[in-house]
């Protein structure tokens, strides 16, 4: 099936939540729409689902508009943050509900509960109450409810929020996989930049109502469109400078100078915002012509195999990751690293205007 | 302020617990020093909260006893105890303003009002709350709210400890660096007692000098975040902390090698003596970012296959299967990647063994 959006806007109130999204889905593919909170991202999913209508624009299914049509007649499944079960029926009746309202046979139904409970790790668990599960199960009941009965369209509403930090871990990589076997269109929904790139697929990155960017997962990683992208989609926040660029040498700030390069030429002279993200950032030289930048370290954080430091460099709050356990003082003077390949250029209105290869990022940490 | 102090104590919810299992903290024998910055971390359900309720006075256990500076307060409800906590979600006074929701706590002790201005601005200022004293509480962000649920312990200069309950939950990824690192500054100026309860491990070990892992009503180790990390006493340890967790490999020991199932690793000599001695189920534990993978052989290397590889922006995780184990190794994002079967190596001083799950000594 194919599923389009068209000039959709959304107001609530006085408050407008989506501003003219068009986007087109195609089947089979895994879609992760990536934002903050309040980004839009459920509005738009409950419009899909027709559980909303849209202020303005439609909805259109292979082709045919759908807008004002009940989600009961869709063929859609949808999972939310929050794990919502029939809390009285067994996990079995849980997860076979979708079939039996379909009219399914009875060894049909017991012949895919079973498998989509064994594919979830709950096949154990099916004559028990949703209840007498844990967190992690019950969303996993949830899950396989939604799986069942294989609906063209597939939303799932941050759908690992309430789960454990390792749970989630987990179910990333298993849902990455089941996704991948499915015919359906998967449309989820994260706050979390390393979520989206596990799942991998398309994304769209969104921001106070309007989707902000999209493409291939790793495409979009790599060349953030504007300021805003590059901040939502990195995790540590990514790293801002202000420099100017003049006569083919970057100056940033008092002390920084560095040659442009390669992809930075055809920039015109004049003011810029540089963005590097932190594992860019070093406490050592790794080329000679890596450019220094001299900070004061307002705070390290070590999780035990990587230590984040917090600095700043004239006003810039920029932070380093490193890999291993550093131990650095609070207010100590140390001098910052960066390959001049490493940069992503913005011009003064936020888009970005330059982006380094893969390749070249690749070289500049070698 | 206050040294924290757990005697012996263990706690069931039910009226007449049999066994062990019926436990929900087994038994807890703890010291928190004064000033500290602790975290408790585990996976739901592990007893945590429980815990925490038992430090805070909501709960009183089954058996054992708390003590705030060498003095017993097991029986003491939480008003008596000069705790403040900061919960999942904030809890504050939606139609006051922010000035009012700080000074509640001080207006309730009867303090004049010149004291409570003073006071209030201060923890204002370190909160970065100046600018919204005047402003209703309900309209504002969830960190703001947040700060103003941990100001309204912070207002109280005699507080002991303040208790945090997973109080990141609802905070953006990119609001946590923010907030983690206020709650790092407000530690190191004011150095009082921090608990931390979280099962996220970034939370916890960036946020805490000393972190408590809970396993099924027990503590299973306390220790630094490099001690967590590099040296995991038990299996629990090894799988929960880090992303992804270390790599188990079930091995026996002949001379100075592990066994895995017809493939040899080197172990240094000590790590083999140690094994040697040991009984039990032997496992090898390894973490994936020491986990080197090569295109080609070399010395004391051994062929895997390779089952997958997850880009994850600024790394990669390549998932290999070796004797019919399932192995992940991080790789950096410079380091190419080719072929179904590459070579890996296994640096001595990383290699750690287990016997029956937890760490040979």
């Amino acid at each position: 099936m194919s599923l389009a959006l068209e000039n959709i806007t959304k107001k609530v109130g006085r408050e407008t939540h989506l501003y003219d999204i068009s986007l087109e889905f195609e089947t089979g593919s895994r879609n992760v729409l990536l934002g903050r909170t309040l980004a839009g991202k459920t509005s738009l999913l409950r419009l899909m689902a027709g559980l909303d209508r849209p202020t303005t624009g439609r909805v259109l299914v292979n082709g045919e508009d759908v807008t004002g049509k009940s989600v009961r007649k869709r063929s859609v499944a949808m999972v939310y943050q929050q794990f919502i079960n029939y809390p009285s029926l067994t996990v079995y009746k849980n997860i076979a509900s979708p079939l039996k309202i379909a009219g399914v046979k009875r060894g049909e139904i017991d012949r895919r509960v079973r498998g989509t409970a064994e594919m979830l790790h709950i096949e154990d668990m099916l004559d028990r109450l949703p209840t007498e599960l844990s967190g992690g199960q019950q969303q996993r009941v949830a899950i396989a409810r939604a799986l069942i009965g294989e609906a063209d369209l597939l939303l799932l509403d941050e759908p690992l929020v309430n789960l454990d930090y390792k749970l989630r871990e987990e179910l990333r990589v298993e849902l990455h996989d089941i996704f991948e076997e499915r015919k359906a269109i998967v449309v989820y929904t994260t706050t979390e930049p390393t979520e989206a790139l596990m799942l991998g697929g398309n994304i769209f990155v969104m921001d106070e109502g309007r989707i902000l960017q999209t493409g291939s997962t790793p495409e979009v990683y790599h060349n953030p469109a504007t300021t805003k992208v590059a901040e939502v989609f990195s995790d540590p926040p990514i790293n801002f400078l202000r420099g100017t660029i003049q006569e083919g040498s970057i100056r940033m700030g008092r002390n920084i100078e560095m040659p442009l390069e390669d992809y930075m030429k055809p920039l015109s002279d004049g003011d810029y915002g540089f963005g590097v993200r932190s594992n860019h950032l070093f406490l050592s030289r790794n080329d000679r012509e890596d450019a220094e930048i001299p900070a004061r370290v307002e705070l390290a954080e070590i999780n035990g195999s990587e230590t984040f430091i917090h600095a700043y460099y004239e006003g810039f709050r920029l932070v380093v990751q490193e890999n291993g356990v550093r131990t650095v003082r609070t207010g100590a003077e140390i001098t910052i690293y960066v390959s001049p390949c490493c940069f992503f250029v913005y011009d003064e209105a936020g888009a970005l205007v330059a982006s380094p290869s893969r390749e070249a990022l690749q070289s500049g940490l070698t | 302020m206050a040294r924290i102090e757990l005697n012996e104590v263990a706690h069931s919810y039910l009226r007449k617990p049999k066994n062990d299992l019926d436990y929900a903290l087994k038994r807890i024998h703890n010291v928190w020093d004064d000033g500290a910055a602790c975290a408790l971390l585990g996976p739901s359900g592990c007893g945590k909260t429980t815990l925490l309720n038992i430090v805070s006075g909501l709960l009183t256990p089954s058996r054992g006893r708390v003590l705030y500076d060498g003095k017993v307060v097991t029986e003491l409800p939480p008003e008596k105890r000069n705790i403040a906590q900061v919960f999942q979600f904030p809890v504050l006074y939606d139609t006051m303003s922010v000035f009012n929701n700080l000074a509640f706590p001080l207006r309730n002790r009867g303090l004049s009002e010149i004291k409570i201005k003073e006071r209030v601005l201060e923890v204002a200022e370190i909160l970065d709350l100046t600018p919204f004293l005047n402003k209703r509480a309900e309209g504002l962000a969830a960190d703001a709210k947040q700060k103003i649920s941990l100001g309204r312990g912070l207002v109280r200069s005699d507080v002991a400890a303040i208790l945090f309950d997973e109080p990141l939950t609802v905070i953006d990824p990119q609001m946590k660096w923010y907030l983690r690192r206020k709650l790092k500054e407000i530690h190191e100026e004011l150095k009082l007692t921090f608990i931390y309860v979280t099962h996220d491990q970034v939370e916890a070990l960036t946020f805490a000098d000393q972190v408590a892992v809970m396993f099924e009503g027990e503590i299973v180790q306390i220790g630094s975040p490099q001690d967590l990390f590099e040296n995991p006493e038990h299996k629990f340890v090894g799988y929960f902390i880090g992303s992804p967790g270390m790599n188990f490999l079930e091995c026996t020991i002949e001379g100075n090698e592990a066994r895995v199932d017809g493939a040899g690793i080197v172990l240094d000599e000590e790590t083999a003596a140690k094994g040697r001695k040991a009984g039990g189920k032997l496992e090898l534990g390894i973490r994936p970012m020491y986990l080197e993978v090569h295109e080609g052989s070399g010395d004391g290397m051994v062929k895997a296959r390779v089952k997958g590889v997850e880009d994850l922006g600024s790394y990669r995780i390549m998932a290999l299967t070796l004797a019919g184990q399932t192995l992940k190794a991080r790789l950096s994002e410079d380091q190419p990647v080719s072929g179904d079967e590459v070579w890996l190596a296994f640096p001595p001083q990383w290699i750690r063994l287990f016997a029956d799950g937890r760490l040979i000594r």
